[in-house]
């Protein structure tokens, strides 16, 4: 089953460390956000394989929206 | 023999000498540490031409730069500018998701009124004590505002010292932050917050405006400025009027502030045995405000199940958004997946509120 990764507070898609198809373990690094200008990481909430990215760099993003998604 | 009077260099005092150097180090934290640089380049230039003989920049009713003072500081115009650009920067959002979280912000004044205290039992005048003690507000305009009304003479030394322990908050706050805190209490996950709606947030500033300056009248210039910025961007119809606020008229006034603050520095006001003491009782107040803010935190925890992370409550003090990038910071330190950031931001812009209440206070007392 899928599982979204959300975004963990409001801010500014900086880069994306992944590609969809890649498999990812809990912790891994998944995006760079920007917010009060400094950079948060978002990290893999489980083991999985990337299913697909909404996320675009450059994007603003609110808290809860989707990010990506983990097969 | 006229022509030689009126050499500058044969008026130069050793003093003025020590000044350039402290103008040329804060230019050079500025230019290559970044260290508030927007405030210290201007505040910087000030202390070096404020020191330069026979200039006249701030001979009272003629200099250019007295003027600056007098019409900017004097008449309390710039530091309410100030605050009408950081209410139009200002999201109230994370403190109206958690009301409770205000709290903190006031409690971070802590340091504010022990320093009070401190700075008067080692003999300095209250209207001077009270503007030393605002210094732990780490919140310069109201550390100017406040001076500029009970003890001119100590602005420039009192500025410098709060926009420098705003600018070293990544490093003053981290060590009080783990001597007080344990990794378990760092590691702890605040409840997401509930949604703030764009009606909230419209209502806040002019219920805010209301209630504060109703209790404390004094805080009104400052007060009422901030909350017309925030009313500006949460109104979401008066784009220009926010975007003038946020950008041009903040950078127009922060260069009058800055080179008037600077030029308050002159040997004879900055090169005294007192100063080095306001800075050293500057750095206590701020300290005891961070430590205040956390142990508030963590006496809150006392008498809730909804566990507050205390690292939120260090953000109290009003070094908006540093002290909250801080807290934030320690928190994924412990456990990286912990996003504290906006959390702190509550506690955060409450303390720029607070520290304006408690400069408010002391003007009303002492004013």
């Amino acid at each position: 089953m899928a599982e979204e990764v959300l975004a963990p507070l409001a801010g500014k898609v900086l880069s994306v460390a992944v590609a969809v198809g890649d498999a990812v373990e809990e912790d891994d690094e998944l995006l760079v956000l920007e917010a009060m200008k400094m950079e948060t990481v978002v990290y893999a909430p489980a083991d999985g394989t990337v299913g697909s990215i909404t996320a675009q760099v450059g994007q603003q993003v609110e808290e809860d929206d989707p990010l990506m998604t983990l097969d | 023999m006229a022509f030689f009077e009126q050499l500058g260099i044969l008026a130069l005092t050793p003093g003025m000498v020590v000044m350039w150097l402290i103008g040329v180090t804060l230019m050079y934290l500025a230019i290559t540490k970044e260290y508030e640089p927007l405030l210290l380049l201007p505040i910087g230039f000030g202390v070096l031409v404020a020191n330069l003989p026979l200039t006249g920049l701030m001979i009272p009713g003629e200099g250019l730069v007295w003027r600056f003072y007098h019409y900017g500081v004097e008449w309390e115009v710039i530091p309410p500018l100030i605050f009408l650009g950081l209410g139009a920067h200002t999201d109230f959002g994370p403190l109206l998701s958690q009301p409770r979280l205000i709290f903190l912000g006031a409690g971070a004044q802590g340091g504010v009124y022990a320093t009070f205290f401190a700075a008067h039992a080692f003999g300095f005048t209250l209207q001077e004590s009270a503007t030393i003690g605002i210094i732990g507000g780490a919140d310069g305009p109201t550390t100017i505002f406040l001076a500029a009304q009970l003890a001119p003479h100590l602005l420039g030394a009192c500025a410098v010292a709060a926009y420098s322990y705003m600018a070293l908050v990544p490093i003053i706050q981290p060590p009080i932050m783990r001597l007080l805190t344990t990794e378990s209490e760092r590691k702890i996950r605040m409840k997401k917050a509930r949604k703030v709606t764009a009606r909230e947030k419209l209502l806040f500033p002019v219920a805010a405006t209301i209630v504060i300056v109703l209790l404390v009248p004094a805080s009104a210039p400052l007060i009422a400025m901030f909350m017309m910025g925030n009313l500006f961007r949460e109104s979401k119809v008066v784009e220009r009027l926010t975007d003038t606020a946020q950008n041009a008229l903040m950078n127009i006034v922060t260069i009058f502030l800055g080179v008037t603050v600077g030029a308050t520095m002159t040997a004879e006001t900055f090169l005294r045995g007192d100063v080095i003491f306001i800075f050293v009782l500057g750095l206590v107040a701020f300290s005891v405000s961070t430590a205040c803010g956390l142990l508030l935190a963590k006496l809150m925890n006392l008498f809730t199940n909804d566990k507050i992370n205390p690292l939120v409550g260090a953000a109290g003090v009003s070094a908006v958004p540093m002290a909250a990038r801080v807290a934030h910071k320690m928190g994924a330190e412990a456990d990286k997946k912990n996003y504290l950031l906006m959390f702190a931001m509550g506690p955060n812009v409450s303390g720029v509120i607070g520290t304006v209440v408690a400069a408010g206070i002391f003007l009303r007392m002492l004013g």
